[in-house]
Order: C-alpha cells, then sequence, then structure tokens
C-alpha cells in the first residue's frame, strides 16, 4: 500500500446558492504527479483553494489530512509552512521587481539588524535558477522575461519555500509547446530527483496522459473517479467521457464546406514594434480568406500572430504600419477599431478578460458593447431592444446564466468567450479574426465554440483562427497559414496539412525564406 | 429568471445601491433627533437646498469624471476664477447680468476643453492635469480679481441663486404652485417606474414583488412630497432647486441612456476592452473633462450670486467635497460603477451632516473628523460589500 501524503475527505464546500463541492474525495499517492481534470466551474480551483488555505478551515466541512495528520489550515501562509505551494493560473510575480526579489518575496533573507542579505538573496535565487534550468541573472526585472520564464520563476519560488507537495493550477495555459515542454520535464526532475509530489489542474490531456502516474476527474463539485494513466491507451477518451458525462466522438463538429469568392485579402503588411525602434513584428505578410472559409493562422507565441491581427483591427498595435486591405474586392482604409467594425472586421482577443471584456458590467451591455450604434437613435440607447437582444444571443449561443443582467465576470470562461462571440456577431462583422478562441476554456464549450464558427461560416462568414494548438486548427481550417517570427512561411490546404509540416513551417528562420523567394 | 424577486434577494443584490439611501435617511433621523427637530424646520429645509447646491452640481460632473476612472481636483479653483470673470464684468464694468452669466459658461468650456486636452490627447493623467489646473486657475482668480473681493451682484444675479418662485398660484401660509411642481414630479417618477417595470415584465426579466413596488413609490412619493410641503411652508419654490433637479434628470439619462453615457461606463470599466470595441476613447475622456468644466462654471455662477460677491478664496476644498459625494454615493475608485443619483445622496449626507453639526453649535474642527470619517467608512463600507461579493 503506497504512503498517502494527502487525502481529501469528503469536502464540501457551499457558496450562498451554489454548492461547490460535495464530498469530493483525493488521495494523493507520495512522490507522484496526480492530475484533475474537470470543466470549467466543475470545482477544480475551489478544491485546491480549501487544501491551500484560501479557504480557512470552518468555511467547509470535511477533512484534509496531510502526513497523516487532520491539518486546519487558516490561511495561506499555514500551508506553505507545511510545504504545500499553490501556483495559480495567473502568474503572481510583480513585474518590476527582480527575479531575486520576487523568489523571496515575503520569505526575505536577512542578515545582521533585519535588513535584507542582498548578496544571499541573490546567490541563493541563483542557485534555485538553476534548479529549474533558467539562465537569467537574479537582478533582472520579472516584466523582461516571457511568459514561460516567468512560471518556471513561480517554480523556483515554490522550491525555494522547500516545497513537498506543489499545486499547478493550468501551468501551460499561456506557454508555447517548447516552454511547456520544459516545464513538463522539469516537473518530471522534481519528482524523480527531489521526490516532490505535484497536483496539476490542466485542460490538455494529452499533457495528463505523458506527465501523470494518476488523475482524479471532478465534475459539478463531485469526484467521478481516481484512474491510473501511465502507460494506459485510450485514457483521453476515457477522461472526457467522465469530465463530460458523455461520449464525445468527434471533437471537432463536420460542416460542409461552401467556399464561396473572396472576402478580404491583406497585402505587404508589415508592422514595427510601438517602443522598440527598427524592430519588425509583422513582415511582409499576404493573405486571403474567402466567403465560407474558416482560415487558420499558426504560429508560436511571439510569432507576431496577434500583433498582425492587432494591427489590421484598426491599427491597436504598433507603429509605421504599411500595406493594402482589401473588403469585398476594394481596398479600405481602416485608422481605427471603429472604421474597422464599420467595414465588418471583428477581433476577438486571446485575453479576454484583459481586453475582451468589461467584466463588471452584465451580459446585456458586453453583447451590445461594439455595436451600440445599431441601437441608439441620435445618440439615445434603446434599452428595451437591448435587453431583447441580449436574450437572442443567449439563447442562440446557449450562454448559462440566470438573467442577461448578470455580471461578466461571475461567468465560466466558456461562457465568458460565449459573450465576446455574441458582441462581435452583433457588431455584423463579415470578417471575425478570432484569437485563440477555445484558450482556458472546457472540452465541452470548445464544441459549442466550433460549432458556432461552422454557423458563421455557413451563414456565408470568413472566419480567421488564431491558435497554438494545431489540432485545433487541422480540425476546424479549410485553409492555414503558418507565421514565423513575423513571416507568412507557407500556405497550406488543410487536407495537405498535418502537424509535423505546420511545425517545420512555424519554425523556420527566415533566412531560409529570403532565400526560397530569391531562388 | 422570471417571476418576481423577494425581498431578500433583492435587499442582498441591492444592497451597495439601496444601503446609501437607508444611511441618508438614518442620518436625517438622527440629526433630527439631536437638534429636536430644528434640522426638518422649513426654513431650514430650504436653506439646506441653497447651500450645498453647487456642491451637487459639482458632484454630477464629479461622477461621470470618477466612473470614467479619472478625477478632478480643480473644481474648486474653477469655480472661483469663473465667478471672478462673471464679476469683474458685472459688477466692474457694469455689464448686464447674463453676460456674466455667458461670459463665466464659456469660460468654463474654455477650461474643460484645455483639461480635455491634456488628459485625452496628451496623456497626462487627470490627477496630474487638475492638480495643475488647481494651482493655475487659483492664481488666475488672483490675477483676474486684483486680488480682492468683488460685491455686490446686481439683484437679477442675485436670484439665480437666492430666488424662489412663490405665490405664482396663490395659497394659504404655503405655496400651491411649489406642491403642484412636487406633485407632478412625483407622478412623473412613479409612471417612470411604472413603465419600467411592465417592459421589465415584457422583456421577462425579474422584478420586485408587486406589494414591495408600490410601498416603495408610496415611500418615495411621501419623502418627496414632505420635502415640498416644508418648502412650500417657508419661501417657495428655490430657483437652484430647479436649476438642480433639471440637471440631475438630464445627467441620469445621459449616463444610462446614451451613447456617450454608456462608453464613459465602457472606458472605466476595462478600458482595452472599451478601445477594442470601437469606443473613441480619447474623445469621450475629452467630453467627460469638458463636461466637468462646463458644470463648475455653472457651480460657480451659483456660488457667486449666493455669496453675492467674487472672492479670491472662493470654491476652496470644493473638489474634495464633491469628490467625497461621489464616493459616499457608491462610485469605485477604481472606475467603472456609479451613479448620478447616487452622488447627489451621497452629497446630500454630507450636506446633511454639516448643517446638522452646524445647528447644533459644533465646532469646525470636530465636524472636518466627523465628515472624513463618514467617507472613510462609507467607502470602507463599499469595499466590504465587494470583497464578500467577490468571495467565490
Amino acid at each position: 500500500m503506497p504512503k498517502h501524503i494527502l487525502e481529501m475527505r469528503k469536502i464540501t464546500k457551499v457558496f450562498p446558492g451554489v454548492k461547490a463541492l460535495s464530498d469530493v474525495e483525493l488521495e494523493v499517492i507520495e512522490g507522484e504527479i496526480h492530475g484533475i481534470c474537470g470543466e470549467n466551474g466543475a470545482g477544480k480551483s475551489t478544491l485546491m483553494k480549501v487544501l491551500s488555505g484560501v479557504y480557512p478551515y470552518g468555511t467547509y466541512e470535511g477533512d484534509i489530512v496531510y502526513d497523516g495528520e487532520v491539518q486546519k489550515f487558516h490561511s495561506i501562509p499555514d500551508s506553505e509552512s507545511k510545504g504545500i505551494v499553490i501556483i495559480h493560473q495567473e502568474l503572481a510575480l510583480i513585474p518590476y521587481l527582480s527575479v531575486a526579489e520576487n523568489i523571496f518575496l515575503g520569505n526575505e533573507r536577512r542578515g545582521a539588524g533585519g535588513m535584507i542579505d542582498w548578496n544571499l538573496t541573490n546567490h541563493e535565487a541563483a542557485k534555485l535558477l538553476t534548479m529549474v534550468g533558467l539562465d537569467e541573472n537574479p537582478t533582472t526585472p520579472v516584466n523582461q522575461l516571457g511568459v514561460g520564464k516567468q512560471q518556471l520563476i513561480e517554480i523556483a519560488k515554490a522550491l525555494s519555500k522547500d516545497v513537498r507537495l506543489l499545486i499547478l493550477d493550468e501551468p501551460t495555459s499561456a506557454l508555447n509547446d517548447d516552454d511547456s515542454e520544459h516545464l513538463l520535464q522539469l516537473l518530471r526532475n522534481l519528482k524523480t530527483e527531489q521526490g516532490i509530489t505535484s497536483i496539476m489542474i490542466s485542460h490538455k490531456l494529452n499533457e495528463i496522459q505523458e506527465i501523470c502516474d494518476r488523475t482524479t476527474i471532478i465534475r459539478d463539485g463531485h469526484t467521478i473517479e481516481t484512474i491510473d494513466v501511465a502507460g494506459q491507451a485510450g485514457i483521453q477518451d476515457r477522461i472526457i467521457r467522465g469530465m463530460v458525462g458523455r461520449d464525445l466522438t468527434n471533437r471537432y463538429p463536420s460542416r460542409e464546406h461552401v467556399i464561396g469568392e473572396e472576402l478580404f485579402r491583406v497585402e505587404d503588411w508589415s508592422v514595427y514594434h510601438p517602443t522598440q525602434p527598427g524592430r519588425i513584428v509583422v513582415d511582409n505578410a499576404s493573405f486571403n480568406v474567402r466567403k465560407g472559409e474558416v482560415v487558420g493562422i499558426a504560429g508560436v507565441m511571439g510569432a507576431g500572430r496577434t500583433e498582425l491581427a492587432m494591427s489590421l483591427f484598426g491599427r491597436s498595435y504598433g507603429r509605421d504600419i504599411t500595406g493594402r486591405m482589401y473588403m469585398h474586392g476594394e481596398e479600405v482604409n481602416v485608422t481605427d477599431v471603429s472604421s474597422a467594425i464599420k467595414h465588418g472586421l471583428a477581433y476577438a482577443t486571446e485575453d479576454r478578460k484583459r481586453y475582451g471584456l468589461n467584466l463588471i458590467e452584465d451580459v446585456r451591455r458586453n453583447i451590445s458593447a461594439a455595436a451600440l450604434f445599431k441601437l441608439a437613435k441620435r445618440g439615445w440607447v434603446d434599452g428595451n431592444k437591448e435587453i431583447k437582444v441580449a436574450e437572442e444571443y443567449r439563447a442562440s449561443m446557449n450562454i448559462k446564466t440566470p438573467t442577461v443582467m448578470q455580471t461578466v465576470g461571475n461567468l465560466s470562461g466558456g461562457n465568458q468567450q460565449k459573450v465576446v462571440l455574441s458582441k462581435w456577431i452583433y457588431s455584423d462583422a463579415d470578417v471575425l479574426i478570432l484569437d485563440e478562441p477555445t484558450r482556458g476554456i472546457d472540452v465541452g464549450a470548445k464544441y459549442e465554440i466550433y460549432t458556432i464558427i461552422n454557423r458563421l461560416v455557413a451563414a456565408g462568414k470568413a472566419v480567421i483562427i488564431i491558435s497554438s494548438e494545431l489540432p485545433e486548427l487541422l480540425g476546424t481550417c479549410d485553409r492555414i497559414y503558418t507565421l514565423a517570427f513575423g513571416v507568412v512561411t507557407g500556405e497550406v490546404p488543410v487536407a495537405e496539412a498535418t502537424q509535423e509540416k505546420l511545425m517545420t513551417l512555424m519554425t523556420q528562420e527566415k533566412a531560409t525564406k529570403d532565400k526560397e523567394v530569391r531562388a | 429568471m422570471t417571476g418576481t424577486a423577494n425581498i431578500r434577494e433583492l435587499l442582498t443584490r441591492n444592497l451597495r445601491t439601496s444601503g446609501i439611501y437607508i444611511a441618508f435617511l438614518a442620518i436625517v433621523v438622527l440629526f433630527a433627533i439631536l437638534t429636536e427637530g430644528t434640522s426638518l424646520s422649513p426654513a431650514n429645509v430650504t436653506n439646506l437646498v441653497l447651500q450645498y447646491s453647487y456642491i451637487l452640481i459639482l458632484a454630477i460632473g464629479m461622477v461621470m469624471v470618477i466612473i470614467a476612472g479619472h478625477i478632478d481636483l480643480s473644481v474648486g479653483s474653477v469655480v472661483a476664477v469663473t465667478g471672478a470673470v462673471s464679476a469683474v464684468l458685472v459688477i466692474k464694468n457694469d455689464m448686464p447680468w447674463w453676460v456674466g452669466v455667458l461670459a463665466a459658461l464659456a469660460c468654463g468650456i474654455v477650461i474643460g476643453a484645455w483639461q480635455g486636452f491634456w488628459v485625452a490627447f496628451v496623456g497626462i493623467p487627470a490627477f496630474i492635469t487638475t492638480l495643475a489646473g488647481m494651482l493655475m486657475f487659483r492664481g488666475l482668480t488672483l490675477l483676474v480679481l486684483n486680488n480682492v473681493s468683488l460685491s455686490p451682484f446686481p439683484e437679477p444675479y442675485r436670484n439665480i441663486a437666492a430666488g424662489f418662485q412663490n405665490g405664482l398660484l396663490g395659497g394659504n401660509g404655503y405655496d400651491v404652485f411649489t406642491l403642484v411642481i412636487f406633485g407632478i414630479g412625483v407622478v412623473g417618477y412613479a409612471f417612470s417606474a411604472w413603465r419600467t417595470r411592465v417592459s421589465r415584465i415584457a422583456y421577462e426579466q425579474s422584478v420586485e414583488a408587486f406589494p414591495l413596488f408600490i410601498a416603495k413609490l408610496v415611500a418615495i412619493a411621501a419623502v418627496v412630497m414632505w420635502f415640498g410641503w416644508q418648502l412650500a411652508n417657508a419661501r417657495g419654490l428655490p430657483n437652484v432647486l430647479i436649476l438642480l433637479a433639471v440637471l440631475v434628470i438630464a445627467y441620469s439619462l445621459v449616463t444610462t441612456r446614451t451613447v456617450f453615457g454608456r462608453h464613459v461606463y465602457a472606458i472605466g470599466g476595462n478600458l482595452s476592452a472599451a478601445m477594442l470595441s470601437g469606443v473613441k476613447v480619447r474623445w469621450i475622456n475629452f467630453g467627460v473633462m469638458l463636461n466637468m468644466g462646463i458644470l463648475a462654471s455653472v457651480a460657480g455662477i451659483v456660488f457667486s450670486a449666493r455669496s453675492n460677491a467674487a472672492q479670491p478664496a472662493a470654491g476652496n476644498m470644493f473638489e474634495l467635497d464633491a469628490i467625497a459625494a461621489c464616493f459616499i454615493g457608491g462610485a469605485a475608485v477604481t472606475g467603472g460603477v456609479g451613479r448620478v443619483t447616487g452622488a447627489i445622496v451621497g452629497g446630500l449626507i454630507m450636506a446633511v451632516m454639516s448643517n446638522g453639526m452646524q445647528l447644533m453649535g459644533v465646532p469646525q474642527s470636530v465636524q472636518a473628523v466627523v465628515k472624513g470619517l463618514v467617507l472613510l467608512l462609507a467607502v470602507a463600507f463599499d469595499v466590504y460589500n465587494k470583497r464578500r461579493a467577490g468571495a467565490r
């Protein structure tokens, strides 16, 4: 019988009006990597917050047995003192402080007289950085590092607290494939070399399969089952079945491909970095999309995908933008976002919380936000019509909310994304650029989003999907452009595309491309 | 969700917006008891309206500035400089009273456009722009007035703030006209509340239970009619109250029903999202600051008319009273949240407190401490509520 480092017994957590967890059981064996899967809103994060003391002892029912003892954590420091460290989905680093300062924040290395011993701090930070495989100067400000490295610094921070049980909440959701692979390898090393137990919440089932020993599936606040993952075939389908409570035979809904004339064309589009003079971010990009077509833009993070989209959408990014844009075959001059919207362009951002939604406003007003002009006569908004519109979208997009007056911040990720899409569909866009449309949302909601995309193209719209998940692009697109270092390196019809082929094009250096052009 | 919301749900859901009204009533009752009824006497109620009207006018503009995520520290100085410009024309140069009014308004437009330019198009934070404005416009006031007070204003100018509509329909010791106006107001309010309710039901939105709806209407009508009765028993309907009512109604509509108003909320709620939704953020910010300048000049006219003079130190600290009124009235420091009616009630809370303490003979020093504490507690209550709501 392997030793359980952690047993959570019959955990029940009730919020006013909602039972978030009911009799959840979780057993974690010492030295394993334990996955937790579940749809958004299933209660995964709540469970981890109970474990780490964010919800203090007494606000939940049930027992947390850690190291063979019942624990009563009243705060995060309580659980950290026992070696339980949680790394949240949203990084909690302070951008202007150095790597070392962030690592020892709240846990400062002090010398004589209580003053901070900077030599000791930086020295120990450097050691921790080596442990997580980062070759950075500890005095570098954190905001100069990419998201992938920041995630590693979070882990270094956890290591500085003598962590024994590391909890990661969707650690790779914002990382590209390379950084994800690095992170997963690090978790493996921590397990084998230092015996650190990890709990990993993830929506990426291939990661779960790759790295976890066992995984627990949670649905609607109940434990469904805990299964062995390592070396099991067909495990992903079983996990999906457990998560959604039904079989998803096809993760991508099928559609008829009826492709019409060209709707949108971009020629020789170049964009320079807004603050670093001379740095070109998008280099002579040309592409087009036709009526009824879904076109993918594949590229790793930092390839300039979002920058390309945002610069097209009313010059919302970059400077010294050059190039031509055609709508319905006619050249258009789009100088700001409102003219982009009037020309029938829409851009649903990859970061819906920061750029897509007004989280403190309700569903109704978020849906109408980009097209208030449709509801207004001489500057006065027709509030009744607005409610009617919102109700229509609630029904047609299947937005799960008690009323359209609900604050958007209270909805789950998938439903928030449906609000974003409703907003842009209501703006009567002909061409919709969807940047990572399924990031951070669960399998069931992803399927719904794909269905919505199919409905859009069936209605004669054109959709451009930017995604770092290649299977998603292969499953939804008609054609895929690859973007590498700001350059469009290839255009592949989906029938000829494979993940390997796309990946090769996505990592192609600019020099080779130049040579090809000359040759 | 269709059907009717029960009282408990209504209370918890609306505590943040209705808490302020309950607090207001509690403070009114408290001071009525402490002053043995003096604070509710007809003369004092009238005085209250006259004495704090300019703060309320400033609060209307300020709440929009705050909703958009800015702040305006210059309004006190703008009140002074617009009053000074008007006084120089009317008193020193013997121009008609309306020239003074128009000049003050024009001055407010120029100042609003100036500050709006720096905030919206150059991108200087409003805190800095208006801090600079606070110094500059105070300096300009001294310059325009040559460092001395100017008075008195002619009768028609004074009447803007100190005049009354009285005896238009006669009455026996009370002014019928005042009561009729208040009656129309109450009926109008009841009608619009009824229409809102009917249309919400038609769109299958949740509404409060019918008896509760009626009880609320009756309570509001009773309070408002009592207020009208007190005014009618004193000197009639103050001109400045008419001005205030028009401004409150107009700006409530602007903030809730117009594209402009909705864009102000959108900018304050999430600037980036607003920008990417096609909101012309710069022009909206410009409009908000411009509007603040205009309302500050209106307050400047009212204040100079009421004090019957333009003084170098006029409007000192008004900005802080106006800002406090907004935050007591439920506006959020981070922007995106707030209501014109909330700011007005917040301002009235401050007014009733200051007035009540003055009646009781509380020293200025203690008054300042109490007002400061109330501001702190009001915002603390707001923060506490938000944390409770966001606990999930």
